[in-house]
């Protein structure tokens, strides 16, 4: 089945076209990274790709749902559902512990907070942080911060986790560490895209998506 | 598939847990942008609360007094000059039904003074008044220091002064002399105060037999006061002044001297419109300083905003979250201000030993206000908030 599948996607903001009648589709279970030159269009190709945004044109499918037919409300419905995000500049609140920081991903979800409490803890374990669940974000690494925030995206138990430079802002070790833990979220059934400029992190990924001037073209490794 | 997508309700504990996450994480900002709220509620329920503590003070006053003393004094004639009440007038209204006791004073024309150098024009606003001995027993009244008249002073130049007479007098404690008329006269006692008859309390008072004896008084009472069952002071009312003043009752004045106190009540329960005023200017600029927190917050927060679409927050639950954020913003403005009103009610009521009344609709309306506020001042940042776009998560 097909997690993601965009057909004919046009985004234009005025007169710049961020993307030109893309096709891509993402299989269940795919592990795909998104290379390109700075302003080629990725984040604009995740943002449609996440539901954040709407394209000008063609058709996005998330997990079989047409969202072009869906309001504003259902969009959100779909978001807290089906995907997860992870972002380069982590977004983590600097009041709040680990274990808060996960658990308020799951405030849309309809769970208790009990319940997502449990459930943070849990990712948090995932990601080999569970001895750092009171800490605050000021007294993580860089490295920790974005498994917290790898921790939030798949608390929800998403299908599709979407990542744009996830290692932008860490060196190259903590890097590794967060590339082996997306290895692992992948291994356990998590269908993954990221954007990157890292070709480690690039050439980790089974398939990779390369973006020019709004246009796509697929390769695999 | 086809699995319908419903966003899930946020639970009201979660909603006011968000709603104050932006409260906790700047308290300064919260209770610099609570504060004009604060004193604009503070200001209205101190106005509303001293004056509903005067006006207590002043009905259980009149509680206690009683609302059933009548006062009659004749009036002036067609020809200008007083009418005279008859030498019996107190024995008289005793015999009208229902009436419980009567006492009749009158007027001497004299003034009383400290010594034999004051002139006689000098009066200090003290009347000097002949009365009837169970004048008292009438009006209630209680002797504070040394004694009252009784059927062997009446005939002596002795004088008891009301409260008011012995303060202006500088007259401390009984013993002591002063002068009325053309000779000095001994002090037996000082009355306590008098609120349902100011004008004893104003007053030196000698006996009937006394006023004849040495102030060349004619013995026609001026005022006779009387007390009656509570039924019936509208029977004896329309009785009183035919009974003393058959040929003229109409120009008799009778009056309720409870009903003064009455009007005081009604006048210190009407609270000043002015100071309302200036709370209500208060609570509007505290109004304006909590949207413009809140807009503020919006333009600062937009990442955080854009991080709860993407984790799947709908447009109305990022809406709520900040109406809630106002809404809580001025509630706590508001129930600070009932506090400082509370206080500032009890602490002037302590200092003028009031009863302390904060009245509930005051509490209840200057929360009902401050809710009103809080979503009037967040609704249009809220709007705001609900329209950032949640891509902002991604490129902020
Ligand atoms: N909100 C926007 N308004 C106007 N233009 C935009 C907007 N977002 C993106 N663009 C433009 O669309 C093009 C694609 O931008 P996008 O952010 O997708 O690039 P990118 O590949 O993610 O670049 P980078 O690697 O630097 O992050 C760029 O030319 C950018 O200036
Ligand atoms: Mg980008």
């Amino acid at each position: 089945m097909n997690v993601l599948e965009i057909r004919g996607v046009s985004k234009t903001y005025g007169r710049v076209h961020a993307l030109r009648n893309v096709d891509l589709t993402i299989r269940k279970g795919e592990m795909v990274s998104i290379v390109g030159p700075s302003g080629s269009g990725k984040s604009t190709l995740l943002q449609i790709a996440g539901t954040l945004d709407r394209p000008t044109s063609g058709t996005v499918r998330v997990a079989g749902h047409d969202v072009s037919a869906l309001s504003d409300s259902q969009l959100s419905a779909l978001r807290a559902r089906y995907i997860g995000f992870v972002f380069q500049q982590f977004h983590l609140s600097p009041a709040l512990s680990a274990l808060d920081n996960v658990a308020d991903g799951l405030l849309y979800t309809g769970l208790s907070r009990r319940q997502r409490r449990e459930r943070a803890e849990a990712a948090l374990q995932l990601v080999g942080l569970s001895h750092r669940l009171g800490h605050r974000p000021n007294q993580l690494s860089g490295g920790q911060m974005q498994r917290v925030a790898v921790a939030r995206a798949v608390a929800g138990r998403p299908p599709l986790l979407l990542a744009d430079e996830p290692t932008g802002n860490l060196d190259s070790e903590a890097g590794a560490e967060v590339l082996s833990l997306f290895r692992t979220l992948n291994a356990r059934g998590i269908t993954i895209a990221i954007i990157t400029h890292d070709t480690e992190v690039a050439m980790a990924c089974p398939r990779r998506i390369r973006v020019r001037d709004g246009l796509v073209r697929s390769e695999v490794s | 598939m086809s699995t319908a997508l419903r966003p899930a309700r946020l639970r009201p504990t979660d909603l006011a847990r968000i709603g104050t996450s932006g409260l906790r994480a700047r308290p300064a900002r919260a209770i610099l942008a609570a504060l004009g709220i604060a004193i604009g509620i503070a200001t209205m329920v101190t106005v509303v609360g001293i004056s509903a503590s005067s006006q207590e003070r002043l009905l259980r006053q009149l509680d206690e007094l009683g609302t059933n003393l009548l006062r009659v004094s004749p009036g002036d004639s067609l020809f200008g000059d007083q009418v005279k009440l008859p030498e019996n007038a107190a024995a008289m209204v005793k015999r009208i039904d229902g009436v419980t006791s009567s006492s009749q004073t009158a007027e001497t024309g004299t003034t009383v003074r400290r010594n034999d150098l004051i002139p006689e024009g000098i009066s200090l606003g003290i009347t000097v008044q002949a009365t009837s001995l169970d004048l008292l027993s009438t009006l209630d009244g209680r002797v504070r220091q040394g004694t009252w008249l009784n059927a062997a002073t009446e005939r002596q130049p002795v004088v008891v002064l009301g409260a008011v007479a012995a303060e202006r007098l500088g007259m401390t404690g009984a013993d002591a002399q002063v002068y009325i008329g053309d000779r000095w006269f001994t002090v037996i006692g000082v009355l306590d105060r008098m609120p349902l008859a100011e004008e004893i309390e104003r007053s030196a008072l000698v006996g009937f037999p006394a006023a004849k004896e040495y102030l060349d008084h004619d013995g026609h009472p001026t005022t006779v006061y009387e007390r009656s069952a509570d039924e019936a002071v509208e029977s004896v009312r329309t009785m009183l002044a035919r009974t003393v003043s058959p040929e003229s009752p109409n120009e008799a004045k009778v009056s309720r001297p409870s009903d003064a106190l009455k009007a005081k009540a009604a006048a210190a329960g009407a609270f000043t419109g002015l100071m309302l005023g200036l709370g209500a200017v208060a609570l509007f600029v505290g109004g304006v300083g909590v949207a413009n927190t809140m807009v503020v917050a919006v333009l600062e927060r937009r990442r955080e905003i854009g991080l709860r679409r993407s984790f799947g927050a709908t447009r109305a639950q990022v809406r709520n979250q900040f109406l809630v954020e106002a809404l809580l913003l001025s509630a706590f403005g508001g129930g600070a201000g009932v506090l400082l009103g509370a206080l500032a009610t009890f602490v002037y009521a302590q200092l003028n030993a009031l009863p302390a009344v904060v009245p509930l609709w005051a509490v209840g309306g200057g929360l009902g206000a401050t809710i009103v506020i809080g979503a009037l001042a967040g609704i249009y940042p809220a709007l705001r908030a609900a329209r950032v776009p949640p891509t902002v998560a991604l490129t902020q």
